[in-house]
């Protein structure tokens, strides 16, 4: 994995502390070129992995790329899936059972053949894997080395104790893609003790990690703790607290912790992609000196 | 540990019962749910035990308490059921279809002192936690006048129809949605105990309202205004927002983003002046688990501590909850 991943929440109008900036995203944002021009000035600054949600939008964004192998010969997705909005409306809408029929490739009974099968064999791990390949479709023919399952899903099902589902969610993903599956979580210890019962060694595990503490569920000791003292491949997310914290000190502190492979962030400007990424450097740079 | 069952495995139920089954001081006994699909997917991965008929579950697993997450036509028999088998009980937002439902299980809870609580998750939020204190404070002298808003994008075009779009079984935007800023306003203000007029608009679908909009007065003689629509797909989710107007000064706050205005230079600590600017993430207490937002955490262990003994119970009552169901009639009785 690259040291730095570029994120895509400033895209889709996610801000944690303001609606007003939301919106303002959402403006700033209407036509997808604009989305892949902020993301040509992190590749430009050598960072060549966005990491995305798998929005509606993001159809149009691949297809660009898609257009130009040349150009993102070098570039990768890690797509993030599922874009929870989009089911948990439907689940409101058309019920679960509706939901999968709605998503499912070429309709839920067009694929009667193992979707069918799999209502009536009680096989749900099988609608599972129908639900990851139709959020993959828009991904063919990118590099997409780590496929992430969202952190709704992973904490939901880790509060329900589903690991089973975890572990089916890792091998196919190994299987089919031949990339290796990644989790987001709010909860990154339990999590963590979770993979590692049904046999998960080293997983790469993206969970908010900020100074200020923010969404690091069961405290900052434990979160450092177990950075220190166990074997995953971290990524560092929410690392300015939702902007609680000023950026030098919030990068500062990231880039000093064990464990932590990359970081991701998300920005809009020019101004703020480069700066992020030449702190980042910086301080891993101070460090390996350190050592 | 606590027993804890759960009535209604759906979108909120299952939420629920992921924090539930993170909590450490609470064991899933049973899940009672008419989907077949639902139970047979928590039976197998995550060993609960499951039932199609909740009476049942109670008669076998005897939990100490329900949650209870089912459409609000079967809210008010069911918690009824539990008072009476002696169980506290969690039930999702609205209280019940009508007023006179909510009174009934009001003494009932009081009478067996049990422990009572309704879904109003945003009385957890940070923003709107500050808000509360700073109103209570006094710090914006008399208040004036309030607007409560909501909007999301949760009926963007005609439909298939679900229990949501049935008026007879607490569908609507009115109860389902706009429940939640009255709620907020009665919290945080002071109960609404008079409507000077409402509109209740459909715009997709065709038996329920998709925006109420109405003019509503506080038990302390406060006016305000309420407008929420569901059909406004130019919000991501769900945003709401009150704005409060007092003498002294005034509070614009949403679930992320509170901003203060204060005229004088007698501030509470941490204010001062002019605007003031806070931001949810330093509002915000951590949980122990999270699975979408902390608020959904925090009401249930505020819950799962009462039941245990350790907490008090005065947030989201029966009692405050019933007041929101009144208010709701009274907004429905003055439509024009």
């Amino acid at each position: 994995m690259d040291r730095i991943l570029f994120g895509d929440n400033q895209f889709f109008a996610v801000n944690h502390i303001s609606d007003e900036k939301s919106r303002a995203q959402s403006i700033k944002f209407k036509e997808d070129k604009t989305i892949l021009d902020t993301i040509d000035i992190s590749r430009n600054l050598g960072v060549e992995t966005f990491m995305c949600t798998t929005h509606d939008r993001i159809y149009n964004i691949c297809d660009m790329v898609r257009a130009d192998p040349d150009k993102y010969s070098k570039f990768s997705i890690y797509p993030c899936m599922p874009y929870a909005h989009k089911y948990a409306n439907a689940v409101t809408e058309l019920g679960i059972m509706g939901t999968i029929k709605h998503y499912v490739p070429g309709n839920f009974f067009g694929s009667i053949f193992k979707g069918g099968m799999a209502v009536v064999s009680k096989d749900y791990v099988s609608i599972m894997e129908l639900l990851i390949d139709a959020e993959m479709k828009m991904f063919k023919n990118i590099n997409t080395p780590v496929i992430f399952l969202q952190n709704v899903i992973t904490d939901l099902l880790l509060g329900l104790n589903m690991k089973d589902i975890l572990k089916a969610y890792h091998d196919y993903v190994i299987k089919k893609y031949n990339a290796e599956p990644g989790y987001i979580t709010m909860n990154m210890p339990m999590l963590l003790d979770k993979l590692e019962s049904v046999g998960i060694k080293n997983p790469i595990i993206c969970s908010s990690i900020n100074k200020a503490g923010f969404r690091m569920s069961g405290g900052m000791e434990l979160y450092e703790h177990t950075l220190k003292t166990r074997q995953l491949r971290a990524i560092a997310m929410q690392v300015l607290g939702g902007g609680a914290i000023p950026a030098k000190e919030a990068l500062a502190y990231v880039c000093s912790l064990p464990n932590v492979a990359s970081i991701l962030f998300g920005a809009s400007s020019k101004q703020n992609i480069s700066q992020t990424i030449s702190l980042i450097n910086e301080f891993d740079e101070q460090n390996r000196k350190l050592k | 540990m606590i027993k804890v069952a759960l009535i209604g495995a759906g979108k909120m139920g299952i939420s629920h019962l992921s924090i539930l089954g993170a909590h450490p001081l609470v064991e899933i006994v049973g899940v009672a749910d008419t989907s077949k699909i639902v139970n047979d997917v928590l039976e197998k991965y995550s060993g609960m035990k499951t039932f199609t008929d909740y009476k049942k579950m109670l008669d076998e697993v005897k939990p100490d308490a329900v949650f209870v997450s089912v459409p609000t036509k079967f809210h008010a028999s069911f918690v009824e059921d539990l008072l009476n088998r002696n169980i506290h009980v969690f039930v999702e937002k609205p209280f019940c279809l009508n007023a006179a439902q909510g009174e009934n299980l009001i003494r009932l809870a009081k009478g067996k002192g049990l422990v009572n609580q309704v879904g109003y998750h945003n009385k957890f939020v940070g923003t709107f936690e500050e808000v509360k204190r700073l109103v209570n404070s006094g710090v914006l002298g008399e208040l004036n006048h309030f607007i409560g808003e909501a909007y999301g994008p949760v009926v963007i075009r005609k439909k298939q129809e679900t229990w949501r779009s049935d008026p007879e079984e607490g569908g609507g935007c009115l109860m389902d949605y706009a429940s939640h800023v009255i709620d907020l306003i009665n919290y945080l203000v002071s109960p609404i105990t008079k409507v000077h007029g409402s509109l209740l608009k459909s715009i997709y679908s065709t038996q329920v309202e998709d925006a109420v909009y109405a003019l509503l007065e506080t038990s302390n003689h406060v006016s305000g205004v309420l407008s929420v629509n569901w059909s406004d797909e130019t919000h991501r989710k769900m945003s709401t927002g009150i704005t409060i107007i007092g003498s002294k000064g005034k509070i614009i706050s949403d679930a992320s983003e509170l901003k203060v205005f204060l005229k004088s230079d007698d501030v509470p600590a941490g204010y001062s002046k002019g605007w003031n600017i806070k931001y949810v993430t330093d509002l915000t207490h951590g949980v122990d688990f999270y699975l979408r937002g902390e608020e959904y955490s925090a009401q249930i262990d505020y819950f799962i501590n009462a039941v245990a003994g350790k907490g008090p119970n005065d947030k989201n009552s029966f009692e405050s909850a019933w007041n929101t169901d009144y208010a709701i009639s009274l907004i429905k009785n003055k439509k024009n």
